[in-house]
């Protein structure tokens, strides 16, 4: 295989458009005669509904339809279970509008369709909805109050999942081991923020019996095969595009987000386009989070800093329904033991229905929270044994020889958790030249002797990445010489236009710019699942290579048939086909392309050259032989893969900590990661930046605040700070390459890897800098006042 | 996110802005840089019945020199302000205080007058404003008044202006030439409203103590906060370290007691408060222009 394209830093074929503002997202959809759609909200976290006075926006001039959950007819049913769970034995999942009970603030509960947004939300302020409300259950705590409140009335004590699971006998460890600490660790509600909202437009065209909604979603052929059910229509008479989507980090896939029900549903009854784009405001309170979870754990080691077992017992806050089962706290529970050789470890987790938004996989899903529960052990074995923590870190690391390591837990995908290969201590020795770890005690002794507080944090991950089940592609090349790739995984700003070009243009000899890709729409590809789980270039990917080899064989047949040599003897390079030390008996790839499609009739310049040249006339028997398996230098691939590869990485930072307005700023950031072999340097660096810059925000900038009547009271990004320019520091990024075994192509996940680790090291790097005052932090995220209290209870202060 | 229905008026002139002032009052939303007013309406936590765009009234469009004061047109974007040679050489405080407004994008449109009429307590403007005792010129169909800073801020995001006029300019007196000046302000990110800021004018008299010193903050209270207490333990000074404490320890009483957002507790404020003090009032001094024959 050549392997031209494959690892060079090629520019992203889609920012020439996007930067230009061509870019095509929902929002730049407008249909003819459109009408737009607007969604009343539950102003009550837990409240039964009396009653729905709906008159006064029916009569309001421009309004169209009024819908609440009465008018929904077979179509009000809960949305399904993704992902069971023998261990979720109370799944719940959300109407599409609510029918006599809302269970968090911002639930869907009545939809107004009019000429305009505007007339829209003028009819939401004329509904009255009438509500009799109850106790709210905002927090972990409430939740798990004996007796107390409950968001769902048949789910006693708000339990949707208890799951508990042992690797070894961490039981007899603890009994005798030398050391043994208990800490509690809480990891507090953040969300995505994409910059793009949720948006859809749908259309019924009567005429055709067909629907298509565009919608800013990571999964639309799910999407389509449910869409198809609900309405009773065949699958090819669905159509679901993902068009440009402005990010989705996991709130983008969803099955079903109520709009994705309800504006098929009156698009249909109206016989007009609708359009829904939800604002930021809705954002806030409908789309779905993550991150809450409070940790207890108990953790056993040796003299050296060896760990000998952990005990993590934690709660889960899955929000008002568990639309995704439990997926997110099995991936803390397998995330937790890292790189490290854990043998004994049993974690127990239970699930807790809480009123307030629904929670789902955010970028990392579950693995920041587990890394910061690592990670902290990790830096209070080296406190607790004066040991420097990256050393306490290697001696403890998986080496190199033992890949395949099986931690012994069921993962996400339901495969074993099982790390395909990796180099730990590669890593390591990486960042500690990026840093300049050596001399960083020189560097805050010096800092100190000022009064400035330098500190210096570390967090090690590993991350399951690529899960299957499959993805699946179609690779063809068009008469003019340029190659059609379809897929069913949506891209959301990854750069996936640019990369599978990549791994095609190296099977099929040309250059990335004349391969077009296309995802998302399920017209044009008909299998796959979607883009989450730091799996489209891993399992996608894997499908395009699959498919592009098969073009490429199939190409060398066409053409050793035309040129009467051995396919063997057939080379493809720079858009030629040609017959190897014999440059002069070659064809353009679109050449190939329209002799392989036996046609009577063929146009073009392409053909009209073909016409001209004195290539081998038909051979007897059919005009298309068996053995090409059809016209076209076409082929579809599948990949499926064994089980998730397991990505790793190491980041570190050098923070300043002003321990008086206990302000926190980065000095220096540095990450290592290893994804595998790497398709384009460029574009994972790119997502390491961009998953660094969201994990800053999650550790120090963001935070959602609900009330104890289960109001967020920082909805909007006036309160909810996302980190701009100005706080992210310049970034230094290395690469380690441990290819896994597990695909053709060798490489792992890249997408979430950036997030991951950071609140680990922003705790372990305010620890590091406030040494002298003996703190240590057991929460995130944090923020300057909390900070400022916790070092006003520090026990040791310094004098300032 | 979309505003409910409103009238829109965009006169051309004042006298014609002022008769609709006249005729609407309580019902008109004024329209200048819009950088508060378009979210508030845009959230549907303004209503008004009317919008009366002034952003063509190109007699309002100025800044100018006065003897006392610089004079500064209701229309004026504040990067015209910032960028201009002018101001930066003769007000570089100002300057400095409206490079904290946002960002560069916000200051291309949000006006320097609009910013003290909406009287945000945690805006920069409002608070240079009281700590400068400046005054504004409001006019009506029935004639104009200037008010004083002091007088002028009335509570969260409430002024003293009444149903019918439109304020039309802002004054902001000159710093005297010996005057050491500081504005420090806490955000979270760059731009962002801070959770306490503090400004500080000292001017040394010919023995170089400090003879006078304004004092304000913002974020800290309903309107920006002239801090007489702070000012009072300076005057007379050195500004030693005992007076540096005293006057970081009185700054702490600067903060209401109601200041409790999800950002910052009051407890956090008053520290901010009194280490912002502290900073300030070492920076204005170290700034001052000591005068002929001071030690």
């Amino acid at each position: 295989m050549a392997t031209r394209w494959f690892g060079a830093p090629v520019q992203r074929l889609e920012d020439p458009r996007l930067l230009r503002g061509r870019g095509n997202y929902v929002d730049d959809i407008d249909l003819p005669e459109m009408l737009h759609a607007a969604v009343l909200r539950s102003t009550q976290a837990r409240a039964r509904i009396v009653s729905i006075d709906a008159s006064a926006a029916w009569s309001l001039p421009g309004v169209h339809l009024v819908l609440t959950a009465q008018d929904l007819g077979e179509v009000l049913e809960p949305s399904p279970l993704l992902v069971p769970h023998a261990a979720l034995t109370q799944p719940r999942t959300q109407l599409p509008l609510a029918r006599d009970t809302v269970r968090y603030v911002g639930e869907a509960v009545a939809l107004v369709v009019a000429d305009d947004r505007y007339i829209a939300e003028d009819a939401l302020d004329l509904i009255d909805v009438e509500y009799e409300s109850f106790p709210v259950v905002h927090s972990l705590e409430v939740a798990s109050i004996t007796d107390g409140p409950l968001v769902h009335d048949d789910v006693p004590g708000n339990v949707a999942a208890h799951l508990a699971q042992t690797v070894g006998d961490p039981d007899s460890v603890f009994a005798s081991a030398p050391h043994v600490l208990h800490e509690t660790l809480l990891i507090d509600r953040g969300a995505a923020m994409p910059m793009e909202c949720r948006g859809i437009v749908a259309r019924w065209d009567a005429q055709d019996s067909m629907l298509t909604c565009w919608i800013s979603t990571q999964g639309p052929l799910p999407i389509r095969n449910g869409l198809a059910a609900i309405f009773h229509l065949p699958e090819h008479k669905v159509r679901v595009v993902a068009p440009d989507v402005g990010g989705g980090f996991g709130t983008k896939i969803m099955m079903f987000y109520p709009e994705e029900v309800l504006i098929p549903f009156v698009a249909m009854q109206l016989g007009r386009p609708v359009k829904w784009i939800e604002d930021r405001r809705e954002h806030f309170i409908s789309a779905n989070q993550e991150r809450s979870q409070l940790h207890e754990v108990e953790y056993a080691f040796d003299d050296a800093g060896i760990l000998l077992a952990v005990r993590d017992t934690f709660l889960h806050d899955t929000g008002a329904y568990a639309p995704y089962g439990i997926i997110v706290p099995i991936i803390t529970a397998c995330t937790l033991p890292g790189p490290y050789r854990l043998r004994h470890y049993s974690s127990e987790f239970t699930v807790l229905y809480t009123n307030k938004v629904p929670v789902s996989p955010y970028r990392g899903a579950g693995r920041p929270q587990a890394v910061f529960v690592m990670e902290r052990i990790m830096d209070r074995i080296a406190s607790e044994l004066h040991l420097d923590r990256l050393e306490v870190r290697a001696r403890n690391f998986i080496s190199p020889g033992e890949f395949p390591w099986d931690v012994g837990l069921v993962y996400q995908d339901g495969g074993p958790t099982k790390y395909d290969s990796g180099d730990y201590l590669a890593g390591l020795d990486k960042l500690k030249v990026l840093l300049d770890y050596d001399t960083f005690p020189a560097l805050q002794a010096q800092a100190r002797s000022e009064g400035r507080y330098l500190g210096i944090g570390v967090g090690a991950y590993v991350e399951g990445t690529g899960i299957g089940p499959y993805e699946g592609a179609l690779v063809r090349v068009e008469s003019d010489g340029r190659v059609f790739v379809s897929t069913g995984v949506t891209t959301q700003g990854q750069a996936h236009i640019t990369t599978f070009a990549q791994i095609v243009a190296d099977q099929l000899g040309i250059a990335p710019d004349d391969v077009m890709v296309s995802t998302g729409d399920t017209q044009a590809f008909n299998w796959g699942v979607g883009t989450y789980a730091s799996r489209a270039a891993t399992v996608a990917g894997s499908a395009i290579h699959i498919a592009a080899v098969k073009v490429r064989e199939k190409a060398k047949m066409v053409a050793a048939d035309l040129f009467e040599a051995a396919p063997e003897d057939i080379e493809l390079a720079d858009g030629k086909v040609f017959v190897r030390d014999a440059p002069h008996r070659a064809l353009t790839l679109g050449q190939v392309a329209i002799s392989s499609n036996p046609l009577r009739y063929a146009y073009g310049e392409n053909a009209r050259t073909l016409m001209s040249m004195k290539l081998a006339g038909p051979r007897p028997g059919p005009a298309l032989p068996e053995e090409r398996g059809g016209p076209g230098l076409e082929a579809s691939g599948f990949y499926s893969p064994p089980h998730g590869s397991f990505a790793s990485g190491i980041h570190g930072a050098i923070i300043e900590v002003d321990p008086v307005t206990c302000n926190v700023t980065f000095v220096k950031y540095a990450a290592v990661h290893d994804c595998g072999r790497v398709i384009n340097p460029m574009v994972v660096e790119g997502q390491v930046h961009g998953g660094v810059a969201q994990g800053i925000g999650g550790a120090f900038f963001e935070r959602l605040v609900y009330d104890e009547e289960g109001q967020i009271i920082n909805a909007s990004f006036m309160d909810y700070l996302l980190p701009t320019a100005a706080e992210v520091p310049s970034l230094l990024v290395d690469h380690v390459e441990t290819p896994s075994p597990l695909n053709p192509l060798g490489v792992k996940g890249a997408g979430e890897a950036g997030v991951i680790p950071v609140p680990a090291l922003f705790a372990s790097a305010i620890d590091n800098a406030l040494a002298p005052f003996g703190i240590r932090i057991r929460e995130m995220p944090l923020h300057p006042s909390r900070l400022y209290e916790l070092l006003r209870d520090a026990k040791d202060k310094p004098a300032l | 996110m979309k505003p409910p229905r409103f009238r829109y008026c965009s006169p051309r002139i004042l006298d014609e802005a002022l008769v609709l002032l006249d005729q609407y009052g309580e019902e008109i939303k004024i329209l200048a840089g819009g950088q508060s007013f378009v979210p508030l309406l845009n959230m549907r936590l303004a209503a008004p019945a009317y919008i009366v765009d002034i952003n063509h009234i190109s007699e309002l469009h100025y800044f100018e020199t006065e003897p006392d004061y610089l004079a500064i047109g209701a229309i004026a974007r504040q990067r015209q302000v910032e960028r201009s040679v002018l101001v930066q050489e003769k007000h570089p405080l100002l300057v400095e205080v409206i490079k904290h407004i946002g960002h560069m994008q916000i200051r291309n449109r949000g006006t320097v007058v609009g910013s003290i009429a909406h009287a945000d307590p945690a805006a920069e403007l409002p608070a240079l404003l009281t700590c400068l005792d400046g005054e504004v010129l409001a006019q009506s169909m029935h004639g104009e008044r200037v008010i004083k800073a002091k007088d002028f801020f009335a509570g969260y995001l409430s002024t003293t202006l009444e149903a019918g006029e439109l304020l039309t300019e802002v004054r902001f007196p000159w710093l005297a030439r010996q005057a050491g000046w500081s504005f420090i302000e806490f955000a979270r990110r760059a731009g962002d409203y801070a959770l306490v800021g503090a400004m500080a004018v000292l001017t040394p008299a010919l023995d170089d103590t400090c003879m006078s010193a304004n004092i304000a903050y913002f974020g800290v209270a309903g309107s920006p906060i002239r801090a007489r207490a702070v000012e009072q333990v300076l005057i007379g000074t050195q500004l030693d370290a005992h007076t540096l404490d005293a006057a970081a320890g009185a700054a702490r009483d600067v903060v209401g007691e109601d200041m409790q957002d999800v950002h910052a507790t009051v407890e956090y404020r008053r520290e901010l408060a009194s280490e912002l003090t502290r900073r300030v009032l070492k920076q204005a001094w170290a700034r001052r222009e000591q005068l002929e024959g001071a030690q």
